[in-house]
């Protein structure tokens, strides 16, 4: 059973998806898909100490060897990757829809967790194929499962969000079906790896370099990199907290990985580093996203808005990891994809419990809210904490890595900015921190209870996890850098 | 639902007879264009959308209400789920009888490709008319929705 567990990775949820819809029964869905995430996080697992262990696991769909056939390619990159996802899917989903978010009646709610499940297939899937036609179906299943979960949210805000994200998104597959066609023009073959040797004799041609762009603003749409990022905080904003909690901490990041993949396994660092200078673009905008998402922020008036910038800015951490062109850089990338996939899938399950006694998201109804619900408090400000990058916290791992590659390269102004932009994150978390700690609790606080247990402690899991991860470092840092050398194809 | 036009269509004779004509060889090219994706152009998907084509003409004429009680929405609901589970499960069995995810030789050493492409076709037929079908239900049926939502 072991040789297929790359297969069964995307099978076990795609095929768990219809199973809600024959159970309905809200409760008992709930139970199923949670026990599939379980399952499916069981499998990554496997899979990430096998590659660790043994390198890569190659799987051919339908018995059909690559290159003519589908590849499902394993190593620890794509094991890490699907760990993450399968994780965070594992503690969201017992976490539940979060009723009070949620637009649908509870007799329909068995539609949540099929697209739920869905769009847990599509992430798996991007992360574990190695044909490149794989991944923008994979993207497309992805994508059409978060609109739908977005426009479950409440209000009709939630879905004018869920449809810009829609026009955003098809646009970005567009764009990623339009650069996987022109490549398949110029070689004859979708494996990635194929592709990656036929590509070589041609990379001269202007064919070749339409196509990198046409991936990098695709995969860029859909990583919501600056200035691009235009759809993410409204969808954010307006889904139900949990879509956002499991969507912030892994379909950006699952994208930013398909950017990745596309530098350095199909085109290779010499051609985007060395001929094209990619860095030149990705580095003063991932720079500006760091700031321009701080400083946005700042000024939010709604604590899941606020959140979504600060996703904006994370990001821009994310690819000036990879903009670094070291295995250094990288690491860092992948190490605070890790971390901010833990700390903002935390922090939207603490806003969900917010919103979920409040009915409200705004900053300003969660005066004194400290006194009413202390956990929680406690919950968002150790997350707060570690988006700042205080030692202790997994915030401070990533940064201490990307500081230390930007260092190595001699770039001190670099590594100051990185210092100063995290400054900036102190501004947005304290501004929160005070409303909920010193002001006077309004009556709208006064009146509330601290959340029930079941949706305390996997906001406690997921905030826990990122002081774990600050304090314990060895596995994140291990298994990223190894994740880093086998994309850049040093192992 | 507003009413425009007095005379439905169901009272037009022309429209009501050529369609009862048509509908059955609607469905039946639906078949042929399934089961002969073997040979030939067609298959699955292609099948599903025609199959729906002939559901939503028969929609159109009668109204939704006679076409809900000929495919309920619930067994639409059901066949959507259906189709990718039979998909699936075929992967399933090749992986249980020691191949690949979908390596169809296992079925059988002479009629395995043969079978195994049948059946995965016959799951995306099954949902894509599904799926279709449950489109023209959700367009057609919005009135009744938001009346479901206020009771």
């Amino acid at each position: 059973m072991n040789a297929h567990l790359p297969a069964l990775q995307v099978v076990l949820p795609l095929l768990a998806a219809p199973v809600c819809v024959l159970l309905r029964n809200r409760r008992v869905v709930g139970v199923w898909a949670t026990l599939i995430a379980w399952a499916s996080l069981a499998i990554a697992i496997t899979m990430l100490v096998h590659t660790m262990e043994h390198g890569t696991i190659s799987y051919a769909l339908g018995g059909w060897e690559s290159p003519l056939g589908i590849e499902l390619r394993v190593d620890v990159a794509n094991a890490f990757l699907a760990t993450i996802v399968t994780g965070i899917a594992s503690i969201v989903l017992p976490y539940g829809p979060g009723s009070a978010t949620l637009a649908i009646p509870q007799d329909r709610q068995y539609l949540f967790y099929t697209a739920f499940l869905l769009c847990m297939t599509g992430l798996l899937g991007m992360s574990v194929t190695g044909d490149a036609f794989n991944v923008f179906v994979f993207v497309e299943i992805t994508s059409l499962s978060s609109y739908t979960l977005i426009a479950l949210g409440k209000g009709r805000r939630a879905l004018t969000a869920a449809f810009s994200y829609l026009v955003m998104g098809t646009i970005g597959g567009t764009f990623i079906l339009l650069a996987i066609g022109l490549c398949y023009q110029m070689t004859g073959t979708l494996n990635m790896a194929d592709m990656a040797l036929r590509l070589q004799p041609v990379m001269g041609t202007r064919t070749v370099l339409v196509a990198f762009g046409f991936f990098v603003v695709g995969a860029s749409i859909k990583l919501a990199l600056f200035p691009l990022h235009q759809w993410m905080p409204n969808a954010y904003t307006h889904a139900p907290s949990v879509v956002s909690a499991f969507l912030s901490a892994t379909a950006t990041k699952v994208s930013y990985f398909v950017l990745v993949r596309v530098v350095f396994t199909i085109f290779g660092a010499a051609y985007v580093f060395g001929t094209v200078h990619f860095e030149w673009l990705l580095m003063p905008l991932s720079i500006a996203a760091m700031f321009v998402g701080s400083i946005a922020a700042m000024y939010q008036t709604h604590i899941k808005r606020l959140l979504a910038y600060s996703s904006m800015a994370q990001i821009g951490y994310m690819t000036l990891g990879l903009s670094m062109n070291s295995v250094e850089g990288l690491t860092g990338g992948l190490v605070h994809l890790f971390n901010h996939g833990l700390m903002k899938g935390g922090l939207f399950l603490v806003v969900a419990n917010i919103t979920f006694r409040l009915n409200s998201s705004k900053i300003q109804d969660m005066a004194g809210l400290a006194r009413k619900m202390p956990w929680t408090t406690l919950a968002f400000a150790v997350g707060g904490l570690s988006l700042i990058g205080v030692p202790g916290t997994a915030g401070f791992i990533s940064k201490w890595y990307l500081v230390q590659a930007a260092l190595m390269k001699g770039q001190i102004w670099l590594a100051l900015l990185i210092l100063m932009s995290s400054l900036l994150a102190v501004g947005y978390v304290w501004k929160v921190i005070e409303v909920m700690l010193l002001k006077p609790p309004t009556k709208r606080v006064e009146n509330t209870t601290p959340a029930p247990l079941r949706m305390i402690w996997p906001v406690w899991v997921m905030i826990g996890s990122t002081v774990v991860f600050g304090l314990w470092t060895t596995w994140t840092g291990t298994v990223a850098e190894v994740a880093a050398e086998t994309l850049m194809g040093l192992r | 639902m507003s009413k425009p036009n007095p005379m439905r269509m169901r009272e037009m004779v022309v429209v009501r007879e050529v369609s009862r004509i048509l509908i059955p060889f609607i469905l039946l090219f639906a078949l042929y264009v399934q089961f002969h994706g073997d040979f030939g152009p067609g298959g699955g998907f292609q099948a599903g959308v025609i199959f729906a084509a002939g559901l939503v003409l028969y929609g159109l004429i009668h109204g939704l209400d006679a076409l809900q009680r000929a495919v309920p929405p619930r067994l639409i609901e059901v066949l959507a789920a259906g189709g990718v589970m039979l998909y699936g499960g075929v992967g399933l069995v090749t992986i249980a009888l020691g191949g690949q995810f979908l390596e169809y030789k296992v079925l059988d050493p002479h009629h395995g490709e043969h079978w195994g492409l049948l059946l995965i076709e016959g799951g995306v037929g099954i949902t894509v008319t599904a799926s279709m079908t449950a489109i023209f239900y959700a367009f057609a049926g919005r009135d009744t929705v938001q009346n479901q939502e206020k009771r």
